[in-house]
């Protein structure tokens, strides 16, 4: 599998259009631009975007860097959802700790699902994943402590480390957002590590990067628990920020809505997943009205991504960018 | 000095209208009242756009304006996902300047959107979703339960076919909260009233295969085969049940079947089985008058006749405006008091709303009409039994509501 994204970006690198000092500006205008932001679009709508944004970068570190299409992301997006909705509600114990003990519970079921399913490559290993999933679903909907379909409802908003008031939409706004560049930056630091070479060497060439000594098993291991440990982080995070904690996110509609939103932006790139999740939360938004419609127009929009431009938003604007004389 | 004079009374002038805008009594210059239903899914045909319908007649009927203000009516797809009636109804509340949401047919919805709304001080009125979690531990002060609740059903039914002598049970449930609350419920209430429950089987949501469970129904022997699921479950149920001979030798007993399910089902199908319900359209004068409006309304495509979803919908809006007139004000403190202190007395039903938000009136045992008796479009139901408030519904005092002082 290979992500056409990334060899924009490294195409780019080459040319000198991308330099190191060029992507500081453009990251610290981005950071800048997303303290301001709540001052213009509705904050909750935003929180939706960033949760998801985290959700497809996660995901992303596995499809779009180690070549592993997993099936079954929402199992950790949702069970951290519930772990820390259910700390918070029924233990009363602050926000910052049921965030870890969501975090934590979607780790050890990264570990434990990926451990399996790592003994499989390619549609099989797809299908275990999702499997996975499907159990993690069918025990949300029959275990009591997550209300089944009535979801776990009124996740109350705790203070953040007993002193921070967290009730007004602007100041949950800003942990969400200092939580999401935490964890963007985890993503973006295993990227351009060695650890990332080595996720991408076995992307491009599984064999070969067994027959240069790396334990290959391992790798997709612990980028598998490092994925599950992320999309779990967003999880818990949108289950305080929307107080609820449902089974729409243990859903397969899940799982496959963020492998739409990560095609969408652009696979492989580290700014890809962001924009396709932005997309996407934005169009079920707007489109709401239509009822029923909105998958047929979601549909819609993923066969002409697809067939139209497959690098993704981002991969075609980088594409462009390298036949643009700077 | 006297340039500072003017300069103060200038001040004083333009904080004027701000000070005129404090004391408007109408919050954002109109009443909004959000309807959030099931406008395409199994629930549309019994709450959806007839219950946007009856909330538009409601207000039209209040004559549009409340305290010299328009009242506004917007409405939305819940899709029946807490998550997304959620988001709505924040969004409404946070930028829509929505004052009440109502509907939330379908109790996940009705959960999700009730601690928002008492957070931000708007009212909620429920015609629809069923769970007595909505007045008993998850209750809120801010919220009206109008139509019915699973006690009333599985009480009205339950009791009743015992005491007409369905002494042994079976049920049939839909294997998620709703199907088992109903049938926890309604096992207490047949064991309480002397029957007794022989067993009962459990099935997926959108099941479309009921055979092996309507075997086990039969083989049970049971008299009354009780169906704790609802909408589509509920017609397959019914339909094959005819197929596989369980009935006539055994009764049906719906426990959640609405007058929009008869009519899908016919008469053929449905007959001779009981139900609970609210409203009847053809109960009495002014059920029937009411009800005649809004099948003659010119958006009644379907030309259906109003569910009790829809019926319960009118009257509570109605009770809701009232009380607003009746307030002097739109804010949600002062119209919950007056919608408690004040009684309704209408073509639904007479009743109170209590501490706990539960409006208690009266329900109607019925039995679904065969062919031959029914005599003109519509006519389904024989009312058996008028179920006075008082037994209909859970006492304020067995309310497990923090709301309810004890």
């Amino acid at each position: 599998m290979s992500a056409p994204g990334l060899q924009e970006s490294r195409a780019l690198y080459r040319l000198g259009v991308i330099t190191p000092a060029r992507k500081r500006i453009f990251f610290g205008v981005l950071v800048l631009a997303g303290l301001a932001l709540p001052r213009l679009v509705y904050p909750v709508f935003l929180m939706n975007v960033l949760c998801l944004a985290l959700f497809a970068s996660a995901f992303n570190l596995l499809l779009g860097y180690t070549g592993l299409l997993s099936f079954g992301h929402a199992a950790f997006l949702s069970s951290a959802a519930y772990v820390t909705g259910y700390v918070v509600k029924a233990w009363g114990l602050p926000p910052e700790v049921g965030l870890l003990a969501g975090t934590a519970v979607a780790a050890l079921l990264g570990w434990l699902i990926g451990a399996l399913a790592i003994r499989r490559s390619g549609i099989y290993f797809a299908m275990i994943t999702l499997g996975f999933a499907q159990m993690i679903y069918f025990l949300a909907v029959q275990l009591p402590f997550t209300g089944g379909e009535d979801g776990l409802q009124g996740i109350p908003r705790r203070p953040l480390l007993g002193l921070i008031p967290l009730e007004s939409e602007g100041a949950m706004y800003y942990f969400v957002y200092a939580v999401f560049l935490a964890g963007f930056f985890v993503i973006y630091r295993a990227v351009h590590s060695p650890f990332g070479h080595v996720l991408r060497s076995i992307r491009e060439n599984e064999p070969r990067a067994l027959s240069l000594g790396y334990d290959v098993d391992r790798y997709k291991l612990v980028a598998f628990v490092l994925s599950a440990t992320l999309a779990g982080l967003a999880g818990a995070l949108k289950a305080l920020v929307m107080q609820f904690a449902t089974l729409t996110d243990a859903h397969w509609h899940k799982s496959g809505e963020v492998v739409l939103m990560t095609l969408l932006g652009g696979m492989g790139t580290i700014m890809g997943p962001s924009v396709g999740a932005l997309v996407v939360v934005t169009m079920d938004n707007y489109l709401s009205g239509f009822g029923d419609w909105v998958t047929v127009i979601v549909g819609a929009v993923f066969v002409a991504g697809v067939l139209g431009f497959r690098r993704g938003l981002v991969g075609e604007a980088l594409h462009l960018a390298r036949n643009f004389p700077f | 000095m006297r340039k500072t004079a003017s300069l103060l009374m200038a001040l004083a002038l333009l904080s004027l209208p701000s000070a005129g805008r404090a004391a408007d009594k109408v919050s954002d210059g109109a009443v909004r009242i959000g309807v959030l239903t099931d406008m395409t899914g199994f629930y549309s045909d019994l709450a959806g756009p007839g219950s946007v319908l009856a909330v538009k007649m409601a207000v039209a009927d209040f004559g549009g304006k409340v305290l010299g203000k328009p009242i506004e009516v917007v409405s939305a797809d819940h899709q029946n996902k807490p998550d997304i009636a959620s988001n709505i109804a924040r969004k409404w509340f946070d930028e829509g300047g929505v004052d009440a949401v109502v509907d939330l047919v379908n109790s996940g919805t009705a959960l999700a959107v009730m601690p928002l709304a008492a957070e931000k001080k708007r009212i909620t009125l429920l015609s629809g979703p069923g769970t007595t979690a909505i007045t008993g531990d998850k209750c809120t002060a801010y919220n009206v339960h109008y139509t019915y609740d699973n006690w009333a059903l599985a009480n009205g039914t339950g009791r009743e076919v015992v005491a007409s002598g369905g002494k042994t049970w079976f049920f049939i449930t839909a294997d998620y909260v709703f199907g088992k609350s109903l049938e926890a419920d309604t096992s207490k209430v047949v064991e309480a009233a002397g029957g007794k429950v022989l067993g009962f089987v459990r099935h997926p949501q959108n099941t479309s295969d009921f055979s092996s469970y309507l075997l086990q129904a039969q083989a049970s022997g049971a008299q009354v085969v009780g169906m704790a699921n609802a909408g589509a479950d509920t017609i397959n149920t019914i339909k094959q049940a005819r197929e596989f001979g369980v009935t006539p030798k055994q009764t049906l007993a719906g426990l959640l079947v609405f007058i929009s399910d008869i009519h899908s089902l016919g008469l053929e199908l449905a007959k001779n089985m009981y139900l609970t319900t609210a409203f009847y359209w053809d109960r009495d004068a002014a059920s029937r008058a009411w009800a005649k409006r809004f099948q003659a309304l010119p958006d009644n495509q379907k030309k259906a006749m109003p569910t009790m979803v829809q019926a319960g919908l009118y009257s509570a809006v109605t009770h809701y405006l009232q009380a607003i007139q009746a307030a002097g004000t739109d804010a949600a403190d002062p119209v919950m008091a007056k919608m408690k202190a004040t009684p309704v007395n209408d073509f639904f039903g007479q009743g109170t709303i209590g501490p706990d938000g539960l409006f208690r009136h009266a329900m109607y045992l019925v039995q679904v009409k065969s062919p031959a008796e029914s005599k003109y479009p519509w006519d389904y139901y024989k009312i058996l039994k008028t179920i006075p408030p008082a037994q209909a519904f859970p006492s304020v005092e067995a309310q497990a509501c923090p709301l309810v002082k004890k």
